[in-house]
Protein backbone atom coordinates (compact mmCIF):
# COMPACT_ATOMS: atom_id res chain seq x y z
CA UNK A 1 0.00 0.00 0.00
CA UNK A 2 1.10 3.43 -1.10
CA UNK A 3 0.30 6.81 0.86
CA UNK A 4 1.34 10.08 -0.17
CA UNK A 5 1.13 13.86 1.64
CA UNK A 6 2.31 17.23 0.72
CA UNK A 7 3.45 19.19 4.20
CA UNK A 8 3.77 22.71 4.17
CA UNK A 9 6.51 24.32 5.26
CA UNK A 10 5.27 27.09 8.60
CA UNK A 11 1.28 25.51 8.80
CA UNK A 12 1.83 24.78 12.49
CA UNK A 13 -2.30 24.53 12.62
CA UNK A 14 -1.77 21.28 10.28
CA UNK A 15 1.19 19.75 11.56
CA UNK A 16 0.41 16.07 12.14
CA UNK A 17 -2.39 15.44 9.77
CA UNK A 18 -0.58 13.46 7.71
CA UNK A 19 0.24 10.97 10.88
CA UNK A 20 -2.57 11.10 12.06
CA UNK A 21 -3.90 10.04 8.69
CA UNK A 22 -1.19 7.12 8.61
CA UNK A 23 -2.50 6.31 12.23
CA UNK A 24 -6.07 5.80 11.18
CA UNK A 25 -4.73 3.51 8.08
CA UNK A 26 -2.62 1.19 10.15
CA UNK A 27 -5.39 0.68 12.72
CA UNK A 28 -7.89 -0.21 9.42
CA UNK A 29 -4.92 -2.85 8.71
CA UNK A 30 -4.91 -4.02 12.24
CA UNK A 31 -1.22 -3.42 12.47
CA UNK A 32 0.12 -4.31 16.05
CA UNK A 33 -0.13 -1.25 18.33
CA UNK A 34 3.70 -0.85 19.52
CA UNK A 35 4.38 -1.01 15.73
CA UNK A 36 1.78 1.71 14.77
CA UNK A 37 3.21 4.16 17.89
CA UNK A 38 6.23 3.99 16.55
CA UNK A 39 5.63 4.92 13.21
CA UNK A 40 3.33 7.60 14.03
CA UNK A 41 5.77 8.62 17.00
CA UNK A 42 8.77 8.88 13.91
CA UNK A 43 6.45 10.44 11.18
CA UNK A 44 5.12 13.11 13.53
CA UNK A 45 8.49 14.38 14.53
CA UNK A 46 9.49 14.21 10.91
CA UNK A 47 6.38 16.23 9.82
CA UNK A 48 6.59 18.90 12.37
CA UNK A 49 10.50 19.40 11.33
CA UNK A 50 10.04 20.18 7.39
CA UNK A 51 6.62 22.38 8.90
CA UNK A 52 9.40 23.90 11.12
CA UNK A 53 12.03 24.17 9.20
CA UNK A 54 11.23 23.71 5.08
CA UNK A 55 9.63 25.38 2.96
CA UNK A 56 7.32 22.59 1.99
CA UNK A 57 7.62 19.12 1.44
CA UNK A 58 6.48 15.44 0.46
CA UNK A 59 5.73 12.15 2.93
CA UNK A 60 6.06 9.00 1.03
CA UNK A 61 4.50 5.75 2.93
CA UNK A 62 4.59 2.37 1.91
CA UNK A 63 3.44 -0.46 3.85
CA UNK A 64 4.16 -4.40 2.49
CA UNK A 65 4.66 -7.73 4.64
CA UNK A 66 7.65 -6.35 5.77
CA UNK A 67 7.38 -3.21 7.30
CA UNK A 68 6.91 0.15 7.11
CA UNK A 69 8.95 2.66 4.95
CA UNK A 70 8.55 6.50 4.86
CA UNK A 71 10.59 9.10 3.46
CA UNK A 72 10.49 12.67 3.78
CA UNK A 73 11.86 15.13 1.15
CA UNK A 74 11.38 18.60 1.43
CA UNK A 75 13.08 21.64 0.00
CA UNK A 76 14.71 24.09 2.28
CA UNK A 77 17.66 25.42 4.25
CA UNK A 78 18.84 22.14 4.91
CA UNK A 79 21.09 20.77 8.08
CA UNK A 80 24.65 21.98 7.64
CA UNK A 81 25.52 19.10 10.33
CA UNK A 82 23.31 15.75 10.75
CA UNK A 83 25.49 14.70 13.45
CA UNK A 84 25.41 17.49 15.58
CA UNK A 85 21.50 17.73 14.86
CA UNK A 86 21.20 14.26 16.31
CA UNK A 87 22.47 15.59 19.49
CA UNK A 88 19.84 15.52 21.90
CA UNK A 89 18.98 19.00 23.10
CA UNK A 90 20.35 20.64 20.08
CA UNK A 91 18.06 22.68 18.26
CA UNK A 92 17.81 25.74 15.73
CA UNK A 93 14.39 25.92 15.84
CA UNK A 94 12.87 29.21 16.24
CA UNK A 95 10.54 30.61 18.63
CA UNK A 96 7.20 30.08 17.25
CA UNK A 97 8.33 26.27 16.95
CA UNK A 98 8.79 26.11 20.83
CA UNK A 99 5.58 27.75 21.23
CA UNK A 100 4.30 24.83 19.67
CA UNK A 101 5.73 22.34 22.07
CA UNK A 102 8.89 21.13 20.14
CA UNK A 103 11.88 22.73 19.86
CA UNK A 104 14.01 21.25 22.56
CA UNK A 105 16.48 18.94 20.05
CA UNK A 106 14.57 15.75 20.86
CA UNK A 107 13.11 14.90 17.52
CA UNK A 108 15.48 13.35 15.66
CA UNK A 109 16.69 11.35 18.69
CA UNK A 110 12.83 10.14 19.27
CA UNK A 111 12.63 9.49 15.81
CA UNK A 112 15.76 6.74 16.34
CA UNK A 113 14.84 5.64 19.14
CA UNK A 114 11.40 4.39 17.60
CA UNK A 115 13.23 3.39 13.48
CA UNK A 116 15.15 -0.07 12.54
CA UNK A 117 16.80 2.25 10.04
CA UNK A 118 17.05 5.77 9.37
CA UNK A 119 18.88 7.78 6.60
CA UNK A 120 19.50 11.57 6.41
CA UNK A 121 20.85 12.86 3.62
CA UNK A 122 20.85 16.77 3.37
CA UNK A 123 22.35 19.85 1.43
CA UNK A 124 22.59 23.18 2.52
CA UNK A 125 20.26 25.83 0.74
CA UNK A 126 18.30 23.01 -0.84
CA UNK A 127 16.69 20.38 1.10
CA UNK A 128 16.64 17.33 3.31
CA UNK A 129 15.41 13.66 2.56
CA UNK A 130 14.49 11.24 5.81
CA UNK A 131 14.12 7.99 5.09
CA UNK A 132 12.98 5.67 8.21
CA UNK A 133 12.12 2.10 8.47
CA UNK A 134 10.04 0.30 10.93
CA UNK A 135 9.67 -3.63 10.81
CA UNK A 136 7.04 -5.80 11.74
CA UNK B 1 -9.47 7.65 39.41
CA UNK B 2 -12.43 8.29 37.81
CA UNK B 3 -12.16 12.17 35.77
CA UNK B 4 -15.06 13.31 38.32
CA UNK B 5 -12.74 12.77 40.55
CA UNK B 6 -9.84 14.93 38.90
CA UNK B 7 -12.22 17.57 37.81
CA UNK B 8 -13.05 18.11 41.27
CA UNK B 9 -9.76 18.08 42.38
CA UNK B 10 -8.15 20.80 40.27
CA UNK B 11 -11.62 23.28 40.66
CA UNK B 12 -11.48 22.43 36.79
CA UNK B 13 -14.57 23.02 34.32
CA UNK B 14 -15.03 19.99 31.92
CA UNK B 15 -14.96 21.26 28.31
CA UNK B 16 -14.66 18.17 26.15
CA UNK B 17 -16.03 14.53 27.20
CA UNK B 18 -18.93 14.76 29.68
CA UNK B 19 -19.94 11.19 28.38
CA UNK B 20 -16.50 10.14 30.22
CA UNK B 21 -16.94 11.27 33.70
CA UNK B 22 -16.77 7.40 34.87
CA UNK B 23 -13.71 6.31 32.83
CA UNK B 24 -10.59 5.74 35.03
CA UNK B 25 -7.35 7.76 35.07
CA UNK B 26 -4.12 5.40 36.22
CA UNK B 27 -1.13 7.85 35.88
CA UNK B 28 -0.21 11.31 34.80
CA UNK B 29 2.51 12.88 32.89
CA UNK B 30 2.71 17.09 33.29
CA UNK B 31 4.70 18.23 30.24
CA UNK B 32 4.85 21.51 28.43
CA UNK B 33 6.94 20.22 25.80
CA UNK B 34 5.23 17.54 23.23
CA UNK B 35 8.54 15.48 21.82
CA UNK B 36 8.61 14.50 25.84
CA UNK B 37 5.20 13.55 26.07
CA UNK B 38 5.85 11.12 22.65
CA UNK B 39 8.23 9.37 24.95
CA UNK B 40 5.52 8.24 27.22
CA UNK B 41 3.90 4.81 26.92
CA UNK B 42 1.40 4.19 29.50
CA UNK B 43 -2.45 3.06 29.59
CA UNK B 44 -5.20 5.24 31.08
CA UNK B 45 -2.83 8.38 30.93
CA UNK B 46 -4.00 11.70 32.03
CA UNK B 47 -1.75 14.90 30.54
CA UNK B 48 -1.40 17.75 32.86
CA UNK B 49 -0.10 21.04 30.38
CA UNK B 50 0.24 24.98 29.70
CA UNK B 51 0.78 23.92 26.35
CA UNK B 52 -2.70 25.32 24.79
CA UNK B 53 -3.01 24.83 21.27
CA UNK B 54 -3.38 22.50 18.18
CA UNK B 55 -0.60 20.43 18.99
CA UNK B 56 -1.16 19.60 22.80
CA UNK B 57 -4.14 17.38 20.85
CA UNK B 58 -2.40 16.45 18.15
CA UNK B 59 0.30 15.07 20.12
CA UNK B 60 -2.23 13.48 22.64
CA UNK B 61 -4.18 12.07 19.42
CA UNK B 62 -1.04 10.64 18.13
CA UNK B 63 0.26 9.22 21.80
CA UNK B 64 -3.02 7.54 22.59
CA UNK B 65 -3.71 9.88 25.33
CA UNK B 66 -7.76 10.23 25.96
CA UNK B 67 -7.64 12.70 29.06
CA UNK B 68 -6.00 16.60 29.20
CA UNK B 69 -5.82 18.88 32.18
CA UNK B 70 -5.12 22.61 31.34
CA UNK B 71 -3.18 24.64 33.61
CA UNK B 72 -3.42 28.03 35.00
CA UNK B 73 -6.94 29.09 33.51
CA UNK B 74 -5.60 28.99 29.70
CA UNK B 75 -8.70 28.46 27.23
CA UNK B 76 -9.15 25.73 24.75
CA UNK B 77 -9.71 26.98 21.26
CA UNK B 78 -12.66 25.86 19.41
CA UNK B 79 -10.35 23.87 16.75
CA UNK B 80 -8.60 22.18 19.88
CA UNK B 81 -12.30 21.44 20.99
CA UNK B 82 -13.53 19.73 17.86
CA UNK B 83 -9.91 17.60 17.49
CA UNK B 84 -10.41 16.75 21.10
CA UNK B 85 -14.61 15.58 20.33
CA UNK B 86 -13.29 14.01 16.34
CA UNK B 87 -10.83 11.48 19.37
CA UNK B 88 -13.24 11.01 22.37
CA UNK B 89 -10.64 13.19 24.30
CA UNK B 90 -11.40 14.78 27.76
CA UNK B 91 -10.25 18.45 28.34
CA UNK B 92 -10.96 19.88 31.43
CA UNK B 93 -9.26 23.51 32.41
CA UNK B 94 -7.95 24.15 35.86
CA UNK B 95 -7.38 27.45 37.38
CA UNK B 96 -4.65 26.03 39.27
CA UNK B 97 -0.96 25.87 38.61
CA UNK B 98 0.51 22.68 36.95
CA UNK B 99 3.03 22.01 40.08
CA UNK B 100 -0.48 22.37 41.96
CA UNK B 101 -2.37 20.09 39.66
CA UNK B 102 0.59 17.48 40.17
CA UNK B 103 0.58 17.74 43.98
CA UNK B 104 -3.10 17.17 44.28
CA UNK B 105 -3.40 14.21 42.12
CA UNK B 106 -0.47 12.62 43.55
CA UNK B 107 -1.64 12.67 46.82
CA UNK B 108 -4.75 11.43 45.72
CA UNK B 109 -3.22 8.70 44.45
CA UNK B 110 -2.09 9.17 40.20
CA UNK B 111 0.48 7.45 39.88
CA UNK B 112 3.74 9.18 38.38
CA UNK B 113 5.04 7.73 34.79
CA UNK B 114 8.84 8.11 36.21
Amino acid sequence: MHLSYKITGGDFSNAGHASSAVKKVLKQLNVDVAVSRRVVVSLYEAEVNVVAHAWYGFIEVDIDDKGIQMVLTDEGPGIADVELAMKEGYSTASHQVREMGFGAGMGLSNIKKNTDFLKIDSEVGKGTRVEMKILF
Amino acid sequence: MKIGDIIRLTAGALISGTDQIEKRVEYAFASDLMSDVLRVEKPNLLLITGLVNIQAIRTAELSDISYIVFARNKKVTDDMKELAEENNMVLIESPYSLFRISGELYKAGIRPVF
